[in-house]
Formats: structure tokens, sequence, C-alpha cells
């Protein structure tokens, strides 16, 4: 799973350092590779909000988080590929990785066995 | 035959590890393997291929063990799979009954993936043949720290699947230094100890150059492996010169060059040749400097011109702070302790070497030789509060008392 988390934001809300046409290339790459399980870029986020349930049962509904740190969590996409150094290679290519965004590799955790 | 199997060892594991993908699985059936010799060799004799031998034997258990655990065979059958669509490895070793698999090895334990504790330790661990106990040792920590270690970090090389490979030639550049950093650190970890009462751990640096070695076999034409070689090779040489009957530190102009290797010194200085047949890199260069060291017949007596201009090639590289110290170091002893005060008071990123124990040492030395006393023990004070081991603290304190010694014939 590759998780991207942008980096500054332009004023426009797009992340600096990229646009549009990267992320199509970027997305047409992986459906033509058919390494792609799922993706989904998140909207922005003024539109989060966060639930909590505590011991007791109760609910608990807050707007936000609102980006204390710069880092975001903006989109993901799940990919099939057969080991690490392949998807480092995917991640470094992902528009998101650049501009001072990061991508984060993360394994789907396996209970198969 | 306990160094046959130490030897065997590191060849037998990449062996395993290409053919079932897992590390652990790998391991077991390599030391099952090793048992069962340890059992049947005495009484059958030692086979004529010995490497080949144990990899049937293993090979075998492993099977055997695969047919036990089915969810497990299923789960490694998939890598194995992938393992057998990269292409055999280059080179069989014409020496060995084995071919030689442990350079995917070498790039799977310095992963950048994997913390960089962990890839010295997996290095020692699976490349060097040390047991787990002998790898916490190298690194003074406790056995049960080491082995959570490695635990961890072969559960992310499994999880993360970190492949087995030896990268291609497009990413080779960006992954050998991590590689040669690996080997680097054990070796520097060996030379001057980070703490203890010895100030050299000298089977951690004999570990080290053998590691440099065989890497240097499996990738002869990379120049910076020679490079490393030759580095790790040209300082290894002063050994025995380094302490003296006591264990205390000895610098440079102190040392008895006789004791030097000879034999070793001269192999490192054939691989600078290599080292330096094309673009420079930073261990070609390093080693190129220290191979000058070792021709010189003493201190004043050293090429510090050249040394210099080595300094600069490497500044150019690499522009850290600890090069500019030892260019600054260099200078003053070509020019003079004042232009070499001045450099290293001015050295950009100063504030980075506060801490670092040789900045204390140099600036302390070249006080002294300026006559500026006072600021000399300070100086010397400092380094003495920086050093690791107790033979650079004796050194430090012997160089105090005389510049105390000193201030007072001054005032009497």
């Amino acid at each position: 799973m590759l998780l991207i988390h942008a980096g500054a934001i332009e004023a426009d809300g797009t992340p600096e350092g990229c646009d549009v046409q990267d992320w199509m290339a970027f997305d047409k790459a992986v459906r033509d590779a058919g390494i792609l399980v799922s993706g989904e870029s998140l909207a922005d986020l003024v539109t989060a909000t966060t639930v909590r349930v505590a011991a007791d049962g109760e609910r608990t509904v807050v707007d936000g988080p609102f980006a204390e740190s710069r880092e975001v969590l903006g989109g993901f996409y799940v990919i099939d590929v057969p080991d690490l150094d392949t998807a480092l290679d995917w991640a470094a290519r992902c528009p998101g990785s650049r501009g001072g965004g990061a991508v984060v590799v993360r394994p789907v955790a396996d209970f198969g066995a | 035959m306990e160094s046959v199997f130490r030897e065997e060892r590191g060849r037998l594991l990449a062996s395993l590890v290409r053919r079932f993908g897992d590390l652990d699985l790998a391991e077991e059936v390599a030391s099952e393997a090793v048992e069962t010799a340890l059992v049947r060799w005495p009484i059958d004799g030692v086979p004529s291929r010995p490497g080949a031998w144990l990899l049937t034997t293993a090979r075998r258990k492993a099977v055997d063990r695969l047919r036990r655990d089915r969810v497990y065979a299923a789960k490694l059958a998939v890598l194995q799979w992938e393992a057998d669509r990269e292409p055999p490895p280059p080179g069989p070793d014409p020496g060995a009954d084995l071919p030689d698999e442990r350079l995917q090895l070498f790039f799977t334990c310095a992963h950048p993936a994997l913390p960089a504790d962990a890839r010295g330790a997996l290095t020692l661990r699976y490349l060097a043949g040390l047991t787990t106990a002998e790898v916490a040792r190298a690194y003074l920590q406790p056995a049960a720290t080491v082995s959570r270690r490695l635990v961890r970090a072969k559960q992310k090389i499994r999880d993360a699947r970190i492949p087995f490979r030896v990268p291609g030639p497009d990413e080779l550049p960006g992954r050998l230094p991590g590689v040669l950093q690996v080997i680097y650190s054990l070796f520097t970890e060996g030379h001057t100890a980070s703490s203890g009462t010895h100030l050299q751990r000298r089977e951690l640096a004999d570990e080290a150059v053998r590691l440099a070695r065989i890497l240097h076999r499996l990738l002869p034409a990379e120049r910076e492996v020679a490079g490393l070689l030759g580095l790790l090779l040209s300082v290894h040489a002063r050994r025995d010169a380094r302490t003296g009957p006591d264990g205390e530190l000895l610098l440079l102009d102190e040392q008895d060059r006789t004791r030097w290797d000879g034999p070793m010194s001269e192999e490192g200085a054939a691989l600078v040749r290599t080292a330096l047949s094309g673009p420079p890199g930073p261990y070609g260069v390093q080693a190129a400097i220290a191979a000058l060291h070792n021709e010189a017949p003493d201190v004043p007596g050293t090429d510090w011109p050249q040394i210099v201009a080595l300094y600069d090639v490497l500044a150019a590289l690499d522009p850290s702070p600890v090069i500019g110290l030892n260019r600054a170091v260099a200078v003053a002893m070509r020019d003079a302790p004042q232009a070499g005060l001045e450099l290293l008071d001015g050295l950009p990123g100063r504030d980075r070497l506060r801490d670092y124990p040789p900045y204390a040492v140099a600036r302390a030395d070249l006080l002294q030789r300026l006559g500026r006393l006072t600021e000399a023990a300070a100086a010397y004070r400092r380094a003495l509060e920086l050093a690791g081991t107790d033979p650079e603290r004796a050194l430090l304190r012997r160089r105090l008392a005389s510049v105390i010694e000193s201030v007072r014939e001054g005032e009497g």
C-alpha cells in the first residue's frame, strides 16, 4: 500500500511541485502495468470528521483533524507487486513523493495463513 | 572442521535463501546440515566437495520440513517462483564447489529499508557467519537485545518482502554505497572502539576486512569496492604498532613503522591503483591517503602536499566537516600549525564537531605546538571528556600533564 502524504499545499489546494498531468500519467502507468488493486484520492481535510468510542460505549464525533503537521494523508494506492524494491520504485515514481511530500510504503497484513 | 563450516556457512546460507526465499528456514536447515556433518564426517570421512554435500543435505531437510508444514510451503512457493525468474548469479568462483550467491545476501542485509544498526548485525550474522552471541559481543550489547534486533529485521525482510537480489545496473550506484557503509562502520568500530578498555577490537576489524575481500571478489570491476578494501588493508596494516606494550595508544609519529604489516600495506596500495583507474570515489581517495602514510619513512617525510590535494578531492566529493578537519590537520603539517588552526576555527559546520573527539584532540595538539599552552590544556581537558576508550584517555592525560609541566616551567 502506498500512503501518499502531501507536502506543502499551494494556494489553489494542489500539492506543490507536481500538476494534474503528472498524476494522470502516474495513474495510467499503474493501471497499464496491471498492478492496481485499488486507490483513492481523499477530499480536502476540511471535510474530515473523527469518531472515537470510549470504553463505556459513548461516541464522540469531532470535526477535523486539521493539519497540525505539514504532512497530511492525501490518498493511497494498493498495488500488487512481488517485492519491496518494486514497491519502492513505484513510490518513487508517484508525484506525491516530490515537492516535500512523502509516500509511505506498507505491506498489507497477510492473514491468509 | 569448525573453520570449514565458518567459511562455508555464508555460501551455504546464500544458496539456500535463493532457493527457498526465507532466511529463517535457510538458517535452520543450514544448522541441521552442519550438525549432521559433525556426526557423519568423522565416521565417513570429509566428502570431496564439502560445500555441495552440505547444500544437498540442507536442501533435503528443507524439503522435509516443507512437506510437514504445507501452509508455510504454500507461502514460500510464491517467493520461490519469483526467485526462479531471476537470472542465475554470475561468475562462479573456480576455487569453490558451490556457486557463490552471497552478493544477493549482502544487498538484502544492507537494504536501506532496514534500520542501520540491524544492517551491521545481519551482515555479521549471515555473511561473516558469527553466532548471535558473537554479534552481541561485537556490539558490546546484551545478546537478548541483538537477538531481538535480528528477529525484527528478519520479520521485516519477510513481511515487507525485501528481495534477495542484486540490484540492476541502473540501481547499483544507489545501493552499493549502503553495502560499503555497513562494512566500513564495522571496521571503524573495530579500529577505534567507541568505548571500553581496549583501543581496538581486532576481531571486528578482521571480520570487516574479510567481508570487504568477499565483496571485492564478487564485484571485481567496482572501483569503490576495491577502494574500500584498499583503505581497510592500508589502515589495518598498522594495527600492531598502534598500541604500546601496555595497550596505550600510539599516534602516527610515535609508532614503530617496522611493525607495520608490509605485505598487507602493499596489497592495499595495489588496490588503490585499481580504485583510482577511473573517476575517483570517496573510498578510493581515502585509500590513497592511507597508502601515502604507509609509504612514508616518518611523519616529516610524508608527502603532505599530495595528502592535502587528495583531501581537496575528497572534500569536493563529500563536503563534510570531518573531512574539513582532516584536511586542516594535513595543511598544518604541510605549512605550519597556525595555518591548520585557522582552517579548523573557520570550518563550516564546526559546531557539529563539538562533540567529536578527534576535533578536540586536533585543536589541542595545534595549540600546544603554537605554544598557546593555557588554551591547549583546556582543549585537552575537553578531549578527555569525549574520549571513548581507556587508552585514548591515557594518551590525553599524558599530553595534558606535559602541557601543564611546560606552563609551570614558563612561570618558574
